[in-house]
């Protein structure tokens, strides 16, 4: 799934492109943060940007919002580029930018108001105040709003000109469970209205829940592109299986007086000078086992990819015992995006 | 929802008012701070009776014939006593006697101290029987117009204009740009050129309440005259907030946080505040840096303010001044327009 283009030739036809990056670069200083991207979103799609913090997500974004000027590259959007076609697309598109603080002594109605006055065409300011469900916040101070109803101001001054192409930045960072859920079904509802949205997000399970496809990024690139579920398949395992196993059958046991290990299961510390730390499992074993399609070790914790998980279980329990080799943690799960990552950097989504 | 609403340059405007009146700081600086301040002036300086002057003599003799001066009260101190009250600044002079004559012990570089010199001599020499050769008589005059006070409200009028454009542009520009709400406005389809518009079409209907408190404040209080067209000195005020915008404009162009446009603010208008003349004559600075301080923005404005009020003085009777007004309400702008960084 590295070379994802090929599955996108195919859908091009149906709805129309609404964003279209070719070849797009851009370094600042000697750091490229953005290394060759090429993308098509089409009309009526949520397109989701997934990757850690630092890899080109945001540039991206504000390369295609005309807000930085990309070194190498064509973009285009609704078949217009920023160069001939600045003061249109800026009317025909709705942005909602990391981090922007709205004066705090403006009320919602009054901020909206405001936005709304840049657009010759839109949606009315009572409309954008109900769509982003802050009709009870209507005369309340941007200052005392709450970070999720910040958020939905912020997508309401991103809807008050009624856009074709709606970019999110990570629209969800830094709030808690209820209000990311809260301005998921937001965006749910614009995803049905028809809207054109492209968003950034470092959250797989936000990636997942919203988006029709997605482009995994990392350092600058896009290392996979495709839906979810295609994502997740092309890793090979429906499953993953993650495992510690401690060698020595004589002494698993957490040293006397050792704190406990965080939450879940325990794992078995030895301390410095113990001769073993984490047991070592020959990679041929687990990958001889029937049903696991790939292995790797991440700080002696052993993840495996496997299909028919209720079979592959017990094989790998069997095999370890064999070998001499005793559980200190386990555990399955569905696999996520986020093995998709794993899977194709080596690396884990929150090491950044 | 009406036409005017609907308008962009009208709802940017309403925002700078809207955040400028929820700002109780704001306009306890803008529009208070400089009535507090011409009322602490004006009781400070308040027109009394000449000061009499402290002086100290080594011998009683001395001090009999210096108290004699009604510009004089006198001490009897010793020499060392006399250094040391003199060096705290509770006497102005000392009278010390020499078997061949009086020394006058005394700070050359204080004006008082130099009035000090010349009555106490007078006193001395009058006391050892000189007369006078020619016979004179004073006539004194406290007309309006020569007072501290009069000479002061200018000052602190084009101060006020400085302050109030700077601070008004330069800080909230900059607040935006942290906020990463400059970067959000130019996302939007808005027209650049009215988000800047916006703050001078509020900056000058504030002008306007601004000004007229605090002349019509001195004008009842301290009868300060207005001996010039009050049109032209509308215009000025307008010249150099319009000046002091650009400043404003310019320190706020590229500076990122608060910090940085405060010690750029503070850099721009420490020198004014010490060399325009808001508290006394500029023309006080050495001949050296005369062309600098008269080149001055503020300085320019103070002079022409000051002009119209004082002596009535037309526009087109001091090309100087307005001359130098005009040049730093286009330069500035220019040069920030065109280094100005919207993210």
């Amino acid at each position: 799934m590295t070379n994802g283009a090929a599955t996108l030739g195919t859908r091009v036809a149906e709805g129309g492109t609404s964003l279209l990056l070719r070849g797009v670069k851009k370094a600042f200083a000697d750091v490229k943060a953005v290394d060759g991207v090429d993308l098509e979103v089409l009309r009526g799609e949520c397109f989701g940007l997934l990757g850690p913090n630092g890899a080109g997500k945001t540039t991206t974004i504000e390369i295609c919002e005309g807000l930085t000027e990309p070194d190498a590259g064509t973009v285009e959007l609704l078949g217009l580029n920023w160069r001939a076609n600045a003061g249109e697309l800026r009317q025909r598109i709705g942005i909602q930018l990391q981090e922007t603080q709205f004066p705090d002594k403006l009320t919602v109605e009054e901020t909206l108001r405001l936005f709304r006055s840049f657009f010759k065409r839109g949606i009315s300011v009572d409309e954008s105040i109900e769509t982003a469900q802050l009709e009870e916040k209507r005369g309340a101070r941007v200052g005392g709003l709450s970070g999720g109803q910040k958020q939905r101001l912020a997508m309401a001054t991103a809807l008050v000109g009624d856009p074709e192409l709606l970019f999110l930045d990570e629209p969800t960072t830094g709030l808690d469970p209820q209000a990311r859920r809260h301005l998921w079904d937001l965006v749910d509802e614009l995803k049905h209205a028809g809207r054109t949205i492209i968003l950034t997000t470092h959250y797989m399970d936000e990636a997942e829940r919203l988006c029709d496809r997605v482009a995994i990024m990392d350092h600058g690139k896009v290392i996979a592109l495709g839906t979810p579920n295609e994502l997740i398949a092309s890793i090979g395992g429906e499953d993953i299986v993650e495992f510690a196993v401690v060698e020595s059958i004589d002494s698993p046991v957490p040293k006397a007086g050792s704190p406990p290990h965080g939450p879940g299961p325990v794992r078995w510390d030895p301390g410095p000078g113990a001769p073993v730390a984490h047991g070592r499992v020959d990679e041929a074993i687990l990958l001889g086992i029937p049903g696991v399609k790939s292995h790797r070790v991440d700080a002696g914790l052993h993840q495996l990819a496997v299909s028919e998980t209720h079979t592959v279980v017990p094989r790998i329990f069997t095999a370890l015992t064999e070998h001499g080799l005793h559980l200190s943690e386990f555990r399955t799960h569905s696999a996520t995006l986020e093995d998709v990552f794993v899977r194709l950097t080596g690396r884990n989504l929150r090491d950044e | 929802m009406n036409k005017l609403e609907l308008s962009s340059l009208y709802q940017l405007t309403m925002v700078r008012f809207r955040l400028f009146l929820r700002e109780p700081e704001a306009i306890f600086w803008i529009f208070i701070f400089p009535i507090l301040l011409a009322v602490g002036l004006g009781i400070a300086f308040r027109n009394r009776p000449a000061d009499v002057l402290q002086v100290g003599a080594t011998t009683a003799q001395l001090t009999q014939a210096l108290t004699a001066d009604k510009g004089l009260t006198a001490v009897t101190v010793d020499e060392a006593m006399g250094t040391h009250q003199l060096a705290t600044g509770q006497i102005l002079l000392l009278a010390i006697q020499r078997p061949d004559g009086v020394v006058y012990k005394y700070d050359d570089t204080n004006p008082d101290a130099r009035t000090a010199r010349l009555v106490a001599d007078r006193a001395v020499q009058a006391a050892e029987g000189r007369r006078d050769a020619v016979r004179a008589d004073n006539d004194l005059v406290h007309e309006t117009g020569a007072r501290y006070i009069d000479f002061v409200v200018p000052g602190l009028l084009g101060m006020n204009l400085m302050g109030s454009a700077m601070w008004g542009l330069g800080f909230s520009i900059v607040e935006a740009r942290q906020k990463k709400l400059l970067k959000r406005m130019v996302a939007s389809p808005m027209p650049k050129w009215q988000y800047l518009a916006s703050f001078l079409l509020s900056r000058l209907a504030m002008l306007l309440i601004e000004v007229a408190a605090f002349l019509t404040f001195t004008r009842l209080v301290f009868g300060v005259p207005f001996r010039g067209s009050l049109l032209e000195l509308g215009l000025l005020c307008l010249m150099t907030s319009l000046a002091f915008s650009g400043l404003g404009l310019l320190v706020a162009s590229r500076a990122k946080t608060m910090e940085a446009v405060s010690g750029l603010m503070n850099l721009v208008m420490l020198p004014m505040w010490i060399l325009s003349g808001i508290f006394f004559s500029a023309s006080r600075f050495p001949k050296l840096i005369q062309p600098v301080v008269q080149a001055l923005p503020l300085t320019a404005a103070i002079d022409a303010i000051r002009g119209n009020m004082l002596q009535g003085t037309s526009l087109a009777q001091q090309p100087a001044p307005v001359a130098i007004l005009l040049v730093w309400m286009v330069v500035p702008f220019a040069v920030s327009l065109w280094i100005f960084k919207w993210r």
